[in-house]
């Protein structure tokens, strides 16, 4: 296991050469290893490296091309997903505490009864991702900040043991950012194994004890410290990732019939 | 005036009849209704109902104006079109409401071409626009249930259809809820446009459904509040429509869905949500 945490702990997620990929292409490919229990795991890579590909590719929204992902007994419905660009229609009128308390579909079923119990649950969700005062507005007016606290909010519901956020706390101010990363602390402390893609180095190395380095293949697994260092990340970034298009070069080179 | 209200509905048991017809289809249709526009689906709807045109067309070349025949040809004409319409969606890309604009015209022309083979234009109009006032047993009983179904289905799918319409990727990771509830959805709008073709006609059938809908939304903001002004709606719409035929000779569906769009009209300018007399008085 290239990748094992603190000994005697069980993996939560392994992936066995797998690749994932889109129309037969793969994004990132070749990634092999573990990411046990209670891991809080940052990855991270320069923009196209894969990440969201492999976040996707573990819950089945992106295609596996080769090798294997195991999660240990678990079912891609037991895990809650965070995508980097959730397909949320806004403009659904429903308020802020009937959005978090789907958060509890898997539990409650279509049938289960929606107890003061949970009611009292999804208000404490809420509270906890600072929204108690806007649990009555609608989805619709609430801010880019407020809708991922929200977001937050229904992930806490899931309850679940494995959690993959995709670049949670892009595009949204600093008191969320730091509300949010709270959040992850307290699922750590919770023994929860997440895996959030994250571009943010100086958070990566203060709160994320554990990364993975990708560009299309996986360049450094390990402690936080270990992965982030300057010839790693040189050799993340100094991947092409597509070749540099120049319609003059190539027009050049068209003239002279060097096609 | 308590026998201008309510005299006709006293003395004459077609109208209790049709009232009833039309008040069992305002429950479910219209909730139905706010579903579809949520989603951005009306246009759908609208073309599912002019595809059960020829399949009620060829129930009816099969054995003249009998329900079972028209309602079963109705039903499979509407599934199949839904059924289709997934598919050329998933296959062409083209969007829902695109690939489904295409069948909405060739379905009229069929079906009229259909039912003029063998019917007169009195059985034409019969089909196109419904025969509220003639309903017999069997078409009551067909509409409660069409009704009674929809209900049960609403409440066991409510949960499932709600996560679907705000965050489908959501439901569809978390089990296999999501095809069945989508499935189930729009067989559950060819239902109800099959309920209302009996009362109202294929071309007014979905007009129960989806006036009631938009009328609702300059009323309240919430899903549930949606919910019961649109079946309000429908079921003025229904009481008040009837009426207004009887009095004025009108013919009931016609006059049903016309009702129906007076209230729009009305709900347009005084609505609460964004209604333009609010606007004004704002600015
Ligand atoms: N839906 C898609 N279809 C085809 N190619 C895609 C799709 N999504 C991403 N890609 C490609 O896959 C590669 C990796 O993308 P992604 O996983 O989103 O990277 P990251 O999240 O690290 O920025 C990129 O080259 C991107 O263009
Ligand atoms: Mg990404």
């Amino acid at each position: 296991m290239t990748s094992s945490a603190a000994g005697g702990t069980a993996p939560a997620l392994t992936f066995r050469a797998a690749s994932f990929g889109y129309g037969g292409r793969p994004a990132i490919q070749g990634v092999d290893g573990a990411v046990m229990r209670g891991e809080v795991l940052a990855l991270v890579g320069p923009n196209g490296a894969g990440k969201s590909t492999l976040l996707k590719g573990i819950v089945g929204e992106a295609a596996r091309l080769s090798g294997d992902v195991d999660l240990h007994g678990l079912r891609v419905r037991d895990l809650a997903y965070l995508p980097q660009q959730p397909e949320i229609d806004r403009s659904f009128p429903i308020t802020a505490i009937e959005f978090a308390a789907t958060g509890l579909w898997r539990r409650l079923g279509a049938f289960g009864r929606y107890r003061p119990e949970h009611r009292a649950e999804v208000a404490d969700a809420l509270a906890r991702v600072g929204l108690a005062a806007l649990e009555g507005s609608l989805i619709g007016a609430l801010s880019g900040g407020q809708m991922q606290r929200l977001l937050f909010a229904r992930t806490l519901l899931q309850d679940a043991p494995l959690i993959l956020l995709d670049e949670p706390f892009t595009g949204i101010d600093a008191a969320t950012e730091a509300d949010l990363l709270g959040i992850v602390g307290l699922w750590r402390e919770q023994g929860r194994t997440v895996v959030a893609a994250l571009h943010d180095l100086a958070q990566v190395r203060a709160a994320f004890p554990r990364a993975l380095l990708v560009a299309g293949r996986v360049i450094a697994w390990g402690d936080t410290a270990a992965v982030l260092t300057a010839g790693n990340l040189a050799r993340a970034n100094g991947r092409e990732l597509a070749p540099p298009a120049d319609p003059a070069a190539d027009a050049a080179l068209a003239a002279l019939g060097a096609t | 005036m308590t026998e201008f209200l309510l005299g006709p509905f006293i003395e004459f048991a077609f109208m209790r009849r049709a009232l009833m017809g039309c008040l069992a289809l305002s429950l479910s249709a219209p909730p139905i209704g706010v579903f579809l526009t949520l989603r951005r689906m009306s246009l759908m709807s609208d073309a599912m109902s002019h595809a059960i045109l020829p399949g009620a067309a060829i129930g009816f070349l099969v054995s003249g104006l009998s329900l079972p025949a028209m309602t079963i040809g109705g039903l499979a004409a509407g599934l199949a079109v839904a059924l289709l319409s997934g598919v050329v969606t998933r296959a062409t890309l083209l969007k829902e409401d695109a690939s489904l604009a295409a069948f909405y015209l060739v379905s009229i022309a069929l079906g009229v071409l259909l039912v003029s083979l063998r019917g007169s234009s009195i059985d034409l109009l019969h089909i196109l626009f419904g025969t509220v006032l003639a309903l017999d047993d069997a078409a009551l009983v067909l509409i409660g249930a069409i009704s009674a179904t929809t209900l049960v289905w609403l409440a066991l799918a409510y949960r499932p259809l709600v996560i679907e319409c705000v965050d489908p990727l959501f439901l569809r990771l978390s089990g296999r809820a999501s095809t069945v509830t989508h499935l189930s959805f729009l067989a559950v709008v060819v239902l109800n446009l099959v309920g209302g073709f009996q009362a109202l006609g294929t071309l007014l059938a979905v007009g129960i459904m989806l006036l009631p809908a938009v009328i609702a939304r300059f009323w309240a903001a919430t899903l549930s509040g949606l919910l019961p002004v649109a079946v309000g709606a429908a079921a003025l719409s229904s009481y008040a429509g009837l009426l207004l035929a009887y009095h004025r000779d009108l013919p009931p569906g016609p006059a049903i869905v016309l009702t129906a769009g007076v209230i729009y009209a009305v709900s347009i300018l005084f609505g609460r949500q964004g209604g333009l007399a609010w606007r004004i008085r704002r600015a």
